[in-house]
């Protein structure tokens, strides 16, 4: 007999889990009981929030299902977001919360959250366990929902009597589901039809997504790309499934894509989609999207295909097998024309900046991250303009060295996933670049990363803004910065804040920085950047890098919202 | 077009709120849902009817069937299926109208199932589109109060296996 504590203990070791995010409460403390005396790993975080991404960058970081244990009410409700990031960006997360005794569940009791209900919509599928009896099968289940198909976020409600019930029920051999079925290897015949469409093609274009990294098919993608090739361009979520240094890479498309991959999408005769969702960030203006290419959608769940494009030649499959079975089928390509021009576009169009400004610019603090790390780094971001820069001034050749709330875009990701990341991958540098924004939003988390000794770096960028609020307030609201400022002057009337010392940020990140116990530096010219960065790298701590840059650097280029990809707006002038 | 979908679910407690979650978060319409248990005690049957051209019936199945509890969903519209609906009427009924509401009530094979000083309760059984009927022609007799069961339907000669 077990108690029903635990068979969750055992259950998540014999899931192979070895970290556990988490923050104990009143309706978990049976299980932390129990933990007591485990093998387990477990990191007290400071908010269940930061608990949620750390757990989701350890998932992206490893391509493990990543796991967090909190406590019923706030505990719960605290991870919504977290779950949230993970459901929109496809990452397997089991998240573990105790619930008030079934007794007292409707009642309105202390700590009480109606935790399946709230949570219905941000996860792939959630349990309440009822009886103990049940226990061992649903861990059991929720990892492999967790991992299978399009992997997701999935939550155990345990309510507490649960917790301290005995069982002797074990983990069943075998699991038996007679709704889910996730769709593994492709049909052979779309597979061929697919082939032959590639074959007859003179412009093919490869648009990849986070499918291809979730499905660990970066390489085979890369062998078909490179025998037949075929120019690749990637979603945010993609970065890294193909190098960027590769001359086939037309880095990101969309809305703050390279102009060479925005032309080539509208250009290209045939788009071949491999686990990506056809996002309305991606695509701009739909009606204009890809008018003149046959679409092909490879794509592990059904329900991505034909959602907001109709395509021609839909595959529903895993990307590994289906490009497996595909690479045999392709011609040796030329495309010789085609790739001409693309190249012609990359090169006349590069990601660029005003590399001759006498300020601080942020795009120069990443590119020198780039340098200094030669790419050989986990970058996690939180949300904004600087999540662009991070895409357009670091080239990811590996995947899972990008991590980036994409889907939910969630500001304060970035510092809790680090985190997470950095336990699942301990001989990595793993920079997290945020703007002083989002930052700020999972900040306390930090202490984490000083307590394990983990050398995290974050590298704000500071612009004393909301910055992709304040550049769609220049292009679109007729510059009327409406809360989007974060200095302490030159704020808007209706925030009643009166003008302090010019030029003051607050907080100060570098005392910030240190009253968590971490090491914190400032850099204001452009001139400090390299050597900080130095330090910052050798230091085997963690590290906070304040970089004050300039306040009104923007994301180019840049799409227009509802417009087409080929409307990009270069720059202001 | 309107779209009779049957989902067969496993009975577990709040699979109705996430099927009903799933179509209301993604701004789908459900004119009528139906759910109760099958002959397998493990499944119950959801019978829902959807207004949307076929784009969105293909959304609308492609979410359901990505839930883990649901184990088959078919559009009976695209099948040859039986669709019923229970309804009850209350009409009001003096006794000079009485003779005429129950011969309507005759003409629609529909049964007076209680009788009332002033009005009396019809109970009507079939199709969706007769039970609209039968309610428009006892508009004039002024209806008090109407509670319909909803479309409830199965596919003609094919078992439905789960």
């Amino acid at each position: 007999m077990k108690t029903g504590a635990q068979c969750i203990i055992d259950g998540l070791k014999r899931q192979g889990v070895k970290t556990i995010f988490g923050l104990p409460g009143g309706s978990v403390l049976d299980i932390f009981s129990e933990l007591y005396h485990s093998s387990l790993e477990f990191v007290l975080v400071r908010h269940e929030q930061g608990a949620a991404h750390m757990a989701d960058g350890y998932a992206r970081a490893t391509g493990k299902v990543g796991c967090c244990l909190v406590t019923s009410g706030p505990g719960a409700t605290n991870t919504v977001t977290g779950l949230a990031t993970a459901a929109m960006d496809g990452i397997p997360m089991v998240c573990i919360s105790g619930q008030v005794p079934s007794s007292m569940i409707g009642n309105d009791a202390f700590q009480e959250a109606d935790t399946t209900g709230i949570t219905r919509a941000v996860t792939k599928h959630n349990y309440l366990v009822r009886n103990v009896d049940d226990l061992p099968r649903t861990i059991a289940e929720a990892f492999y929902v967790a991992r299978s198909g399009k992997p997701g976020p999935v939550l155990i409600d345990v309510p507490k009597d649960v917790q301290r019930a005995s069982t002797d029920k074990t983990t069943p051999k075998e699991l038996s589901f007679r709704g889910y079925r996730p769709a593994f290897e492709g049909n052979s015949k779309q597979i061929a039809r697919l082939a032959e469409a590639i074959n007859k093609a003179a412009r093919p274009l490869l648009y990849v997504g986070g499918g291809v990294i979730a499905g660990d098919a970066s390489r085979e993608l890369t062998a078909l790309a490179r025998k037949a090739r075929i120019p690749v361009t990637t979603t945010l979520m993609g970065l890294g499934a193909f190098p960027e240094t590769d001359p086939l890479s037309l880095r990101m498309l969309g809305m703050h894509g390279s102009v060479a991959a925005n032309r080539a999408v509208s250009e290209c005769d045939l788009l071949i989609s491999v686990g990506a969702r056809f996002d309305d960030r991606v695509t701009g203006k739909i009606s204009e999207f890809a008018t003149a290419a046959k679409k092909a959608h490879i794509d592990i769940d059904p329900s991505s295909i034909d959602k907001s494009v109709t395509v021609d030649i839909p595959v529903v499959g895993h990307a590994k097998p289906v490009l497996q079975k595909l690479l045999p089928l392709v011609d040796k390509g030329g495309h010789r024309e085609w790739l001409a021009s693309v190249n012609a576009w990359m090169k006349e169009f590069p990601f660029s900046y005003d590399t001759k400004s006498s300020q601080l610019l942020p795009q120069y603090v990443i590119e020198q991250v780039y340098e200094l790390t030669r790419g050989k780094a986990i970058i996690t971001t939180e949300v904004g303009q600087h999540q662009m820069w991070a895409a357009h001034f670091f080239k990811y050749t590996k995947p899972r060295t990008f991590l980036s709330s994409g889907g939910l875009g969630t500001m304060g990701y970035g510092l809790p996933a680090a985190i997470g990341a950095q336990f699942g991958k301990r001989d990595a540098l793993v920079v997290d670049i945020g703007g002083d924004g989002s930052t700020q939003m999972n900040f306390q988390e930090l202490v984490v990363a000083v307590e394990h000794d983990l050398p995290i770096k974050v590298v704000i960028l500071n612009n004393g803004h909301l910055g992709m609020v304040r550049q769609w307030q220049e292009m679109f609201y007729k510059g009327e910065y409406s809360a989007s400022v974060l200095k302490t002057t030159g704020r808007n009337r209706v925030e009643n804040i009166p003008d302090r010392k010019p030029g003051q940020y607050l907080p100060d990140f570098v005392k910030l920085a240190e009253a968590h116990g971490a090491v914190g530096m400032r850099v204001t010219r452009q001139s400090e950047v390299k050597s900080a960065l130095k330090k910052a790298f050798s230091t085997p701590r963690p590290v906070v890098l304040d970089c004050v840059v300039s306040e009104n650097a923007n994301v180019y280029p840049m799409v227009p919202p509802g417009a087409s990809l080929i409307e990009m707006v270069h720059s202001m002038a | 077009m309107k779209h009779v979908i049957s989902a067969l679910v496993e009975n577990q407690p709040g699979v109705l709120a996430r099927i009903v979650g799933l179509i209301s978060g993604r701004g789908f319409n459900i004119e009528s849902l139906n759910v109760a248990p099958t002959q397998d005690a493990g499944l119950s049957r959801m019978t829902m009817t959807v207004p949307g051209d076929d784009r969105v019936l293909e959304q609308v199945m492609k979410q359901l069937n990505k839930l883990v509890d649901v184990v088959k969903v078919t559009d009976l519209t695209q099948r040859r299926y039986l669709n019923r609906e229970l309804a009850l009427i209350e009409v009001a009924a003096p006794a000079k109208s009485r003779a005429e509401i129950v011969g309507l009530a005759d003409l629609f094979e529909a049964k007076v199932v209680s009788v009332q000083s002033g009005s009396l309760t019809i109970q009507m059984v079939g199709e969706k589109e007769k039970v609209n009927d039968l309610i428009e022609m006892l508009k004039p007799f002024k209806v008090l109060d109407v509670s319909r069961s909803g479309v409830i339907a199965v596919a003609r000669g094919e078992q439905v296996k789960p």
